[in-house]
Parts: C-alpha cells; sequence; structure tokens
C-alpha cells in the first residue's frame, strides 16, 4: 500500500546541510503496523513527516519515491497534498494535552475534518462522529461530543485524537509516539485500540517510537533506524528475538528486561569516556576521597525512616469566603530505607512519588508526619535550616539533565560549588583537582570541567550532575527518574554507572521510576504509589515473584516486555 | 561573561547578516558619541550667552539660500546654532534616560527576582503595588510627580531640582516592566532544577538570585532595557513637550522641539524639524536593536 | 468561575483603594488645603474654624474613610483654581475624552489586528517587511510629532482637516457629541488618527508574535495533518487562539490610551479631561489632580473587568469546568 524506496532527506544549517534520512526503504501493507525504532537523531519523525509532506521549510527531498497505492506523493502539489492529508493518510501526535484546539467542542473538530473531505450533510458527519467515539471506547458519546478537550482526561484525549485521524478513512495512520506521555495503563489500552484498528478496519500504522516494549507487544514488522540509515528491517519477532546487526544486538541488551535482575548491562563501550570498571589515577584519587569521609560517614549511608507523612497543596479559592481547594498529594505513607541499600519508589504520574523525594529533600513542607535519618530526627521544610547537617547528607539527581545544571555556569563551577558550600575542602586549587578527579570517576575526561553544560549531551550531564552530588560526599542519594530523559543505550550508561557507585560506597539510595524494569535493575527493596498512598512496601525479589496487592498486579502486567524466544 | 559568550557565537552571526540591525547599531554609536562628546565637538556652546548673537538668528541650514558656513544646521531666533544645540539637548535627553532607566532597572529586577522566588506574601504584594501602577500610566505617573513636587517644594528649588524629578518621575513609571518581567522569568528559571539543587544543598537565597537565576534572566531584561531606554527617551521628550519637563535655557531634544511648534507655520522649518528627525533616528535605532535583540532570545520567532 | 470573577473583583477594589488612598495623601499632604482655600487676610482664628470644619484636625483613618466616602457618592470636592465643584468641571470634559480615546482604541483595533494577523501568516512578504519597518518607526515617533506632522500635512500644507478644538458639537443632555455633526467629525479625525497609530503599531506587534506562535503549536499542526481546509485553520483554529491572550493585553493598552489623550489633547487643544489635568498641574490645583487620578484608574479597571468578562466568554477552560 505504501511503499517508500531510497528517501533521503536533507536539512540546510546556516554552515551547509545535514542529512537527517538517508537511502530509507520501507513498505506498509494494509492492517500493518509497522514499527520505526531509534534513538534520539535517528531520523524517524522525519521519514513521518516526509510522508505527510510537512517538513519544515528548511528540509527538503533529496532523493527517492513514496507511493501510497498508485498516487506518487512525490508529485503532488500543495493543493493536493493538503487535500490527500487526513482523507488517505493521517497522523497522531504525542502529547494529547496539545493536540487538540483548546477553544473548540471536540464534535466540532470532528464534524470539520469529515467535511473538509466528504461532501455529505453536516447532521450525517455528526452522526458518524458519535459511532466513532463510542467504537473507540468512550461511553456516552452522544452527550460528550460538546465537550471541550480539558474535559477529557490524558487518555480519553488521546483516544479523541485517535477518532479525528480515524474519521475520514484513512489508509494509512502515522503515529508518532502516540503512547509516550501516558501511563502504562493507559498506553496498554491505547496500544489495544491501535491493534484493534488495524485488525478490523485494514488500516495501516506506522508506529514511531524509541520504546522497544511498544514495538515488541504490537508491532507486526519493524524498522531499526542509526543516525538516518536503516539499520535492520522485518518481522518484530524476528529483528528482536534474533538480530543480526551489532547495533540492533546492543539496542536489545541495553533494554532493562522486567523478568531478571541483570549485574550490569552488557553496553559497548563509547568514544570519549573511560570504562570505569578499570581505574585511572584520578578517579582512584576521588575514590580515596570519598571513602574518607569524616567518620567513614560515606562508606555506609544511613537509614531513613519516613513515618505518616502527608501533604497537602492548596489550590484556588473556590469563593471569596469559600475555602481553598486542597490536594492530597501523599496521604499518611510509612516507609523505611535501610542503611546502603536501593529503594525503588515506584507509580504513574500523580502517584507522590516525586512530592515524596522533595519532602525528604526540603524541597516541600509535609502537612504530618516525622523523618529520621539514623535515628535522628530530619527536619521538615521549613524547619530545615540551611546550614542543617542533613544538607550536605542527602543529595539529589533530578530527572531532566538539560535543566539540572545551570547553563551560564562553567562545568568546573557547578563541581566546586559543594566543596565550597559545605567547606569540605577550602584549598582552591585541590578543589580544581577533586572535582576533575570525580569527573574521571563518573566516566568523564578532566577537560570537559572547562566547558559550559551546553556543549555535552544528555547522559554526559546526568554523569556532572551525579559527580556533584558526590562531591557533597553524601550518604543518602535520591534519583528522581534519572534516566527517563535518556535514550536506551544512554540509560542503561548511566544505570551501570549508579549501580557501581552504590556497590562501591554503599550509598543508602532511594530510586524513583514509572518504569517497572528499570526499577528492577537497580532495588534491594520496592514501594508502589498510588493517588499518593502506599500500596505496598518490601523486597524488591519478592515483589517481582508474586505482588501481594492488585494494583501492582496490574501494574506488573501492563508494563510491556521485550521476550522473544 | 555570559554576553561574552554570546558575541562569538549565535549573535555575531546573525547581526553580521542583519543590516537593518548593523545600520541601527553604527547610527545609535555615532550619536551617542555625538552627545557624550557635546562640550569638545559641538561648534559652540549653546549655554553660553556669549556664544551667539541676535545678528546670526533664523539662519537656514548650509545647503539652503543664505546658509552660513558657520552653522551646518541653521541657527534658532537668538542666533544658536542648531547643531550644537541638538547635541547639548540629545546629551541631556540621553543622560536622563540613561539614569532613569537605571533606576528602573536596579528596582524592578530587585523586586521582580525577589517577589519570583519567595513567591507569597512579598510577591503579592509587589505584584499589587505593579496593578497599581499600570494603572497610571508612565505619562500620568511623570505629570503627577511633577505636578507634586510642584506643590511641595518652593518654587526655586523645584526649579533647581527639575532633572532630578523628571528623572525620578521616569524611572518610576519603568519599574514595573522590569519587575513584571523579573518576576515571571525568575518564577520559571525557579522550578527549574538547577535552583531546586540549590535551594536543597542550602545555599544562600541573595546567592540564589544573583549567581544562579540573575545570569539566566538577563537576555529578556535586556530587550526591556533598550526598549525602555527608547520610552525613556520618548517619554522625556513628551514631557519636555507638555512643558513640564526641562526649561528653555538648557533645552532637551523635546524641550526643541516645543520651541521650534512657534516655526511650525512660518519658513524656518528647520528649528522645528531638525531636532525631530534626530530624535526620531536615535528612537528607531534604538528600538531597532531592540527588536534584534528580541529575535536572538526568542529562537523560536526565527 | 464565581471564583474567577470575585478574584478580579477583589483585586479591582484593592486598586481602587490604593489608588484613593495616593489621591488623598496627595490631597491632604501636598499643600495644605487650609491655606490654599483661604486668603492672605483670613485670621488665624478662621483658618482653625475651618480647619475644624472640614474635619482636617480628625484622625487619618477617619479622614480618609469620609474623603473615600464622598469620592464614591460623586462628591469631588472644589477646584482650588476656579473655585467650581470637580465633578461638573470633569463631567463637561468627560464626553470629548471618550469619543476620542474610544475612537482612537477602534481605529487601533480595525487597523492592527488584520495587519497583525496578515504578517503573521506572510512574514516574509514584501507587503508584511514593509509594514513591520512601518511599525518599529510608528513606535519611535513620539505621539507629539506624529500630531505635529498630521497637522503640518492635512491642516497647514493641504487645508483639508481643522487642526484645533472639537468643531461643532450636538448636546444630548449633558452629553456633548461631536460625533453627530460634520464638522465635529471632521475635527475629531486628526486628533484620533495621532492617539490611535501608536496603540495601532502595538496591537499589530502584539497579534503578529501572538499569531506565530500559535501556528506553531501541535493543534495546529494536528488540524494541517487532518487536512482541514487553510481557511478554518487559520481563522477558527488559530485566530480565537491567539486572541486570548490579546485582549487582556488590549484592556491594559486602554490606560495607553487616557495617557497619550493627555498629549494628543494638548497639542490639538482639545478640550477633554487631559487637558483639564494638564493645567491643574500647571497650577497646581491638587484637588483636580486627585480627583482625575481616581477617574482614570477606575476607567482602567473597569474596563480590565470588563475584558475578564469576555476572557471568561471566549475561552471554555474557565468558563466550563472539569467533568472527566
Amino acid at each position: 500500500m505504501l511503499s517508500v524506496a531510497g528517501l533521503t532527506v536533507r536539512f540546510r544549517h546556516r554552515t551547509g546541510a545535514a542529512t537527517a534520512v538517508e537511502d530509507v526503504t520501507m513498505t506498509v501493507a494494509r492492517g500493518e503496523i509497522h514499527g520505526l525504532v531509534g534513538e534520539s537523531g535517528a531520523g524517524k519523525s522525519t521519514i513521518g513527516a516526509a510522508i505527510m509532506g510537512l517538513l519544515p521549510p528548511a528540509g527538503e527531498i533529496a532523493a527517492g519515491d513514496m507511493r501510497l497505492g498508485d498516487t506518487d506523493l512525490r508529485t503532488l502539489s500543495a493543493a493536493q497534498a493538503h487535500h490527500l492529508r487526513g482523507k488517505r493518510i493521517s497522523m497522531i501526535f504525542q502529547d494529547p494535552q496539545t493536540s487538540l484546539d483548546p477553544l473548540m467542542t471536540i464534535g466540532d473538530q470532528l464534524v470539520e475534518t469529515i467535511l473538509a473531505h466528504e461532501d455529505i450533510p453536516a447532521e450525517a458527519a455528526l452522526t458518524r462522529a458519535v459511532d466513532l467515539l463510542e467504537e473507540i471506547g468512550i461511553a456516552n458519546a452522544r452527550a460528550r461530543i460538546r465537550s471541550y478537550p480539558h474535559q477529557f482526561s490524558g487518555g480519553m484525549r488521546q483516544r479523541v485524537v485517535i477518532a479525528l485521524a480515524l474519521c475520514t478513512n484513512p489508509e494509512l495512520i502515522i503515529a508518532d509516539e502516540p503512547t509516550t506521555a501516558l501511563d502504562v495503563a493507559v498506553q496498554a489500552q491505547v496500544l489495544d485500540l491501535i491493534r484493534k484498528l488495524a485488525e478490523t478496519r485494514g488500516i495501516g500504522f506506522i508506529l514511531i517510537t524509541h520504546d522497544i516494549g511498544v514495538i515488541a507487544q504490537i508491532a507486526d514488522r519493524v524498522t531499526v533506524l542509526r543516525d538516518g540509515k536503516v539499520v535492520e528491517q522485518g518481522d518484530t519477532a524476528r529483528v528482536l528475538g534474533a538480530p543480526e546487526h551489532p547495533y540492533t544486538k546492543a539496542l536489545m541488551a541495553a533494554v532493562p528486561p522486567l523478568d531478571r535482575r541483570l549485574r550490569r548491562f552488557a553496553v559497548p563501550r563509547v568514544e570519549g569516556e573511560a570504562e570505569t570498571t578499570d581505574l585511572t589515577a584520578p578517579a582512584r584519587e576521588a575514590e580515596d576521597w570519598l571513602m574518607s569521609g569524616a567518620g567513614g560517614g560515606a562508606s555506609m549511608g544511613p537509614a531513613l525512616d519516613i513515618e505518616a507523612i502527608t501533604v497537602r497543596f492548596t489550590g484556588e479559592r473556590r469563593g471569596l469566603f469559600g475555602p481553598r481547594e486542597s490536594f492530597v498529594a501523599l496521604d499518611d505513607v510509612t516507609m523505611s530505607v535501610r542503611p546502603g541499600t536501593v529503594m525503588g519508589l515506584v507509580g504513574e504520574s500523580g502517584s507522590g512519588k516525586s512530592t515524596l523525594a522533595k519532602v525528604i529533600a526540603a524541597l516541600v513542607h509535609p502537612a504530618a508526619g516525622e523523618m529520621r535519618l539514623d535515628g535522628a530526627a530530619l527536619a521538615p521544610m521549613r524547619r530545615r535550616t540551611r546550614k542543617d547537617p542533613s544538607r550536605r547528607v542527602i543529595q539529589m539527581v533530578f530527572q531532566d539533565p538539560y535543566s539540572s545544571l545551570n547553563s551560564r555556569h562553567k562545568v568546573l563551577s557547578i563541581l566546586t560549588e559543594p566543596l565550597r558550600l559545605y567547606g569540605l575542602e577550602r584549598d582552591e586549587a585541590r578543589q580544581d583537582r577533586l572535582a576533575r578527579a570525580m569527573l574521571a570517576l563518573v566516566g568523564l575526561p578532566a577537560e570537559v570541567a572547562d566547558r559550559y553544560p551546553h556543549q555535552f549531551s544528555g547522559g554526559q550531564r546526568q554523569r556532572i550532575a551525579v559527580a556533584r552530588a558526590l562531591l557533597s560526599r553524601p550518604g543518602l542519594l535520591i534519583c528522581d527518574e534519572p534516566t527517563s530523559a535518556l535514550d536506551v543505550s544512554i540509560q542503561a550508561q548511566i544505570l551501570n554507572l549508579l549501580k557501581e557507585l552504590q556497590t562501591k560506597f554503599g550509598l543508602t539510595t532511594l530510586f524513583i521510576s514509572h518504569d517497572l524494569a528499570v526499577v528492577r535493575q537497580m532495588s534491594d527493596d520496592i514501594t508502589v504509589l498510588k493517588d499518593g498512598k502506599l500500596v505496598e512496601t518490601g523486597p524488591s525479589e519478592a515483589f517481582f515473584d508474586g505482588p501481594r496487592h492488585a494494583y501492582s498486579r496490574d501494574l506488573l502486567a501492563q508494563t510491556p516486555t521485550v521476550r522473544f524466544r | 561573561m555570559m554576553l561574552a559568550r554570546l558575541m562569538q557565537t549565535e549573535g555575531v552571526w546573525l547581526f553580521s547578516r542583519n543590516p537593518a540591525a548593523i545600520l541601527a547599531a553604527i547610527v545609535t554609536i555615532v550619536v551617542v558619541a555625538g552627545a557624550v562628546l557635546a562640550p569638545w565637538i559641538a561648534p559652540t556652546n549653546p549655554y553660553d550667552l556669549s556664544s551667539f548673537s541676535l545678528i546670526d538668528g533664523l539662519l537656514p541650514p548650509l545647503w539652503e539660500q543664505g546658509g552660513d558656513p558657520r552653522f551646518l544646521l541653521g541657527t534658532d531666533d537668538q542666533g544658536r546654532d542648531m547643531l550644537s544645540s541638538i547635541l547639548y539637548g540629545a546629551r541631556l535627553s540621553l543622560i536622563i534616560a540613561s539614569v532613569a532607566m537605571g533606576i528602573a532597572l536596579v528596582l524592578g529586577v530587585s523586586l521582580g527576582l525577589a517577589a519570583g522566588f519567595f513567591g507569597g506574601r512579598l510577591d503579592a504584594i509587589v505584584m499589587r503595588v505593579a496593578d497599581v501602577q499600570l494603572a497610571l500610566p508612565a505619562i500620568l505617573t511623570a505629570l503627577l510627580i511633577d505636578g507634586i513636587s510642584r506643590g511641595i517644594l518652593p518654587r526655586e528649588v523645584h526649579d533647581d531640582l527639575r532633572l532630578a524629578v523628571i528623572t525620578l518621575a521616569i524611572a518610576l513609571s519603568l519599574w514595573v516592566n522590569f519587575a513584571r518581567t523579573a518576576r515571571a522569568s525568575t518564577f520559571v528559571e525557579r522550578n527549574k532544577d538547577y535552583v531546586q539543587a540549590a535551594i536543597m544543598m542550602g545555599q544562600h537565597p541573595l546567592r540564589i538570585m544573583l549567581r544562579h537565576i540573575l545570569p539566566n534572566i538577563v537576555g529578556p531584561l535586556l530587550v526591556i532595557a533598550t526598549v525602555d531606554l527608547a520610552s525613556a527617551i520618548l517619554l522625556e521628550a513628551t514631557l519636555s513637550f507638555l512643558g513640564v519637563g526641562l526649561p528653555a535655557d538648557s533645552p532637551s531634544l523635546g524641550t526643541l522641539i516645543r520651541i521650534g511648534m512657534q516655526y511650525l507655520l512660518s519658513g524656518e522649518w528647520w528649528i522645528l524639524w531638525m531636532p525631530t528627525v534626530f530624535l526620531v533616528v536615535l528612537v528607531v535605532s534604538i528600538n531597532l536593536l531592540g527588536d534584534f535583540l528580541r529575535d536572538l532570545f526568542n529562537p523560536s520567532l526565527r | 468561575m464565581v471564583g474567577f470573577i470575585l478574584k478580579r473583583l477583589v483585586q479591582s477594589v484593592f486598586v481602587m483603594l490604593a489608588v484613593a488612598f495616593l489621591a488623598f495623601s496627595l490631597f491632604r499632604f501636598v499643600g495644605d488645603p487650609v491655606s490654599q482655600m483661604t486668603g492672605v487676610e483670613t485670621s488665624l482664628e478662621d483658618q482653625a474654624r475651618l480647619r475644624e470644619e472640614l474635619g482636617l484636625n480628625d484622625p487619618f483613618a477617619l479622614q480618609f474613610i469620609r474623603f473615600a466616602g464622598d469620592l464614591v457618592q460623586g462628591d469631588f470636592g472644589y477646584s482650588f483654581r476656579t473655585r467650581e465643584p470637580i465633578g461638573e468641571m470633569l463631567l463637561t470634559r468627560l464626553p470629548a475624552t471618550l469619543e476620542l480615546g474610544t475612537v482612537a482604541l477602534l481605529i487601533s483595533l480595525a487597523v492592527g489586528i488584520p495587519a497583525g494577523i496578515y504578517t503573521a501568516l506572510r512574514p516574509r512578504g514584501l507587503v508584511s517587511q514593509s509594514i513591520l519597518i512601518g511599525t518599529l518607526i510608528g513606535v519611535s515617533i513620539p505621539t507629539f510629532v506624529i500630531g505635529i506632522l498630521l497637522i503640518f500635512l492635512f491642516g497647514v500644507q493641504l487645508g483639508w482637516l481643522p487642526t484645533y478644538g472639537r468643531g461643532d458639537t450636538v448636546e444630548i443632555g449633558w452629553w456633548r457629541t461631536s460625533l453627530l455633526s460634520v464638522d465635529g467629525l471632521r475635527s475629531l479625525v486628526l486628533p484620533a488618527l495621532t492617539l490611535g497609530l501608536f496603540q495601532l503599531t502595538l496591537t499589530m506587534r502584539l497579534v503578529r508574535a501572538q499569531m506565530m506562535e500559535v501556528m506553531r503549536t501541535d493543534h495546529i499542526r494536528f488540524a494541517i495533518a487532518r487536512g482541514v481546509p487553510w481557511r478554518r485553520i487559520r481563522y477558527r483554529h488559530a485566530l480565537p487562539n491567539t486572541m486570548i491572550p490579546v485582549v487582556t493585553i488590549i484592556g491594559l493598552q486602554f490606560g495607553g490610551v487616557i495617557a497619550f489623550s493627555i498629549v494628543t489633547e494638548s497639542v490639538f487643544q482639545w478640550p477633554g479631561m487631559g487637558l483639564l489635568f494638564l493645567e491643574s498641574i500647571r497650577f497646581v490645583d491638587i484637588p483636580v489632580m486627585s480627583v482625575y487620578l481616581v477617574v482614570i484608574a477606575f476607567f482602567f479597571v473597569f474596563i480590565n473587568l470588563l475584558v475578564d468578562l469576555i476572557y471568561l466568554a471566549i475561552d471554555p477552560r474557565l468558563r466550563v469546568r472539569e467533568s472527566a
């Protein structure tokens, strides 16, 4: 149905042209779900845009053929291409929050799309819109069709987006990361829906994603891309189950398995980054410095006890004298992290896992509850002074490596800040030396200290963030989704690094993630949160063998797995 | 530091490809240099009564018939050299505008930073004051302050303090722009992880605001500063035009235009139009630079 | 929704109170009212009696409450200079300023919004670039210079339009309008253009920036990907989303219109409130200054409340509560 041959796309830059997609050949048959998988910069979205005829102005198709049925997509005029969009090819975007016009009812948006392509009365279009919403699982569609997008939840909104892509019966739908912004439970439902639509309506899908789990779950065939080139192509079971190309193999090795715990990921060495296992001299120096921490504090992390922590956020006042709306982000949560172990904290978005981290880090003040660090009371935000010793002991690695480092400061200045702040090293030359040594320990060359954060990739920045945390000589490390902004191969490297450092220094670690497979790789114990409440907490292996709670079982079942034997 | 980095990369490249910005920069530099150096380069000193005489009154510019080589842009009714008057006038206008903009910047940015960083009650108070200030637009505020100072101060003192009063009036009517921009940007930065990390580590709030946040919000503030410098020049000119600004014996550009208005209907066009064109060219150039900076700091508009 | 309106109402009341307090301080502390009202021959006893009668010896808070109460009831006091009631003075001049301001605002919206849309949709076209350069020069020319230019061109050189005053006016009750006579309308053209031109450039640049921002959003890209007709994408999707923030800013701009009407009225000798205010400053007529302040702030706050209501009407996210 769709055939792409030798597609090459170039982008003009101020310094010349860059090839984003090179010589890509692929086909999509009726009812086929074709996965396009690759890491950031692989060119997957560009292929989608090229097929849609929606490349940004700087982009141009340099070579290749694209045919949909017997229509040559490359020879279409702008007007013809616009008419073809929606009618024969449609698209689903990543974020359902922003894909819909907030000022128009979903009914109007559906009807306008149908009327744009078909010459039928408005009532007929409305009837079809209602039927379609019913079909994709929106209950009471006749009434709901008059609602505005903000009146739907994220998952429901993505269904509406799918209905919009579907309402003119296109032959092909390009879905660009359709479930990336969704929780696993909703993701599973949306993927089921796509599967069903491919089967019952015979629509061909191009599923663009970075998530190999998603591909494994529903794609019939898959194309693996790297740097704009096709690395491997074929049936999903074959490509993922018995990859032939070294890149695909490496990619598969980097995917954290849900069914077992790896000691470390088998990742190939990356150019410019030292292997962390064979220590260089500076790295050993940094290690010695960490070990020599006052009172051996760094060699064995403290115990952390959380008791009956409750957090309320206040919202808008309902009326002039009405009470403020309040929202309970954490409800009576009690848990303990054993000294020197890793506690995995999991839950869907809005479950309160990040809030708990912020309570411990004194960024959010709890309404009630107590915290203890090695038995001693840990003051909550409003009572924790700037000079409180726990400020040094508790350090955090944040989710977004692009915002966690001040882009106006040199890496050296970022790294030496804790040394100066906590008075760990007063001598400037020694601060400089230690900062560079710590970079070696996290696998970066010493020269990077003289550069600015924006000159680094996400993975490198996350290493810098880890180095900054270590330079406080911490006892408790909070990792808040440290790898969820990273590509899977980079994630594997960072997870390896964290594992090594944790074993070496016995840091007590709170590891927060939405991804159960990642948590399994990291944790000794696990705690599950849902809507601010504790679902269960206990040893990790027992949890993965058979969770006690029904919610945990669902969570486990809905997490996509990659297993082809 | 940040500026230095900017200069090496994007900024210079974009600047070199933007003829309007280059032209604007050249004009601005020439005008500012002319104004600053007025005492040294102006042909005569218009404040010095002995340096001109009525005999030279109302001479047209050099290129018109009857022009005098001593007076490139002609003379006014007193025989003052127009070019000298304009240079000295621009000097005064620029001094008032830059000092006012500087005061507004320091005041507005401090309040905006603190409001955005601490939030809560302080934020509410600052923003409500800003609301009140917004309800009283710039010209109104400036006029009001001038009026109040006339009410409070004896006449002679008021005349002496005119320069200070007008500068303060302009500064007070411009601080809101800085405060609102600084607050909005601080609010965004505050919720970024690097600031959260600094708070968590227990760094001093002042240090976080000045060392961490401020360098990251310089971009939008620079744009506001440029645009507000232009506004301040316009405001000063307008106030002087309305007769509440500077007196005729130490004329700013606005005062010169007000004086020139008397010649609107007669043939001596240069007395009105020379300072007017000078003022407009200066403000257009500064605004062009502001536009360039705005595009530079908002890459999505490129 | 009710909460939103209430919140804005409370904020408005706060702004009004603050401005009233400012005006009161001005009235009470800048220049002594008693010495302003009496001549040199008035005895000290008489002055003291007057002071007592005026309640100037009462506690500060009480005086302020009385001042605010009088304002609310429309009792604005008397001018030092003319001894006329300020309320009447303002009322005779109010129509002139409101007509000028409204017509100017209409001009700026009627031209500024379409021009903003056009330049946003065709950012690289020759026409757009010319408009953009034009508006940049527009914001850089002081209002009074625009006025002078227009007077020079249309009044002096071409002699087409009057350059002075309101021309013939028609009285409807106490409202003297210049909108109902040819001469009045002719007189209105130049001042309204002068005042409108500056606002026009601001409106246009704002609409343009906002529209360009909206055209890049996901929901517009999705509409393009669905093949929705371009006209609909531009005018049914992009335009409403553009106008929501623009409406708010236009409310704020009303303050600018009022402020610059002072300048315009001065250039054209337009007998409005702005001219009155300028005179009161020149003669240090404190009561008129303080009342003018309150009236202007009231208009500003009122317009912005109106804008909030419009906002509420056009944005379903505020109108309809979440129900999913």
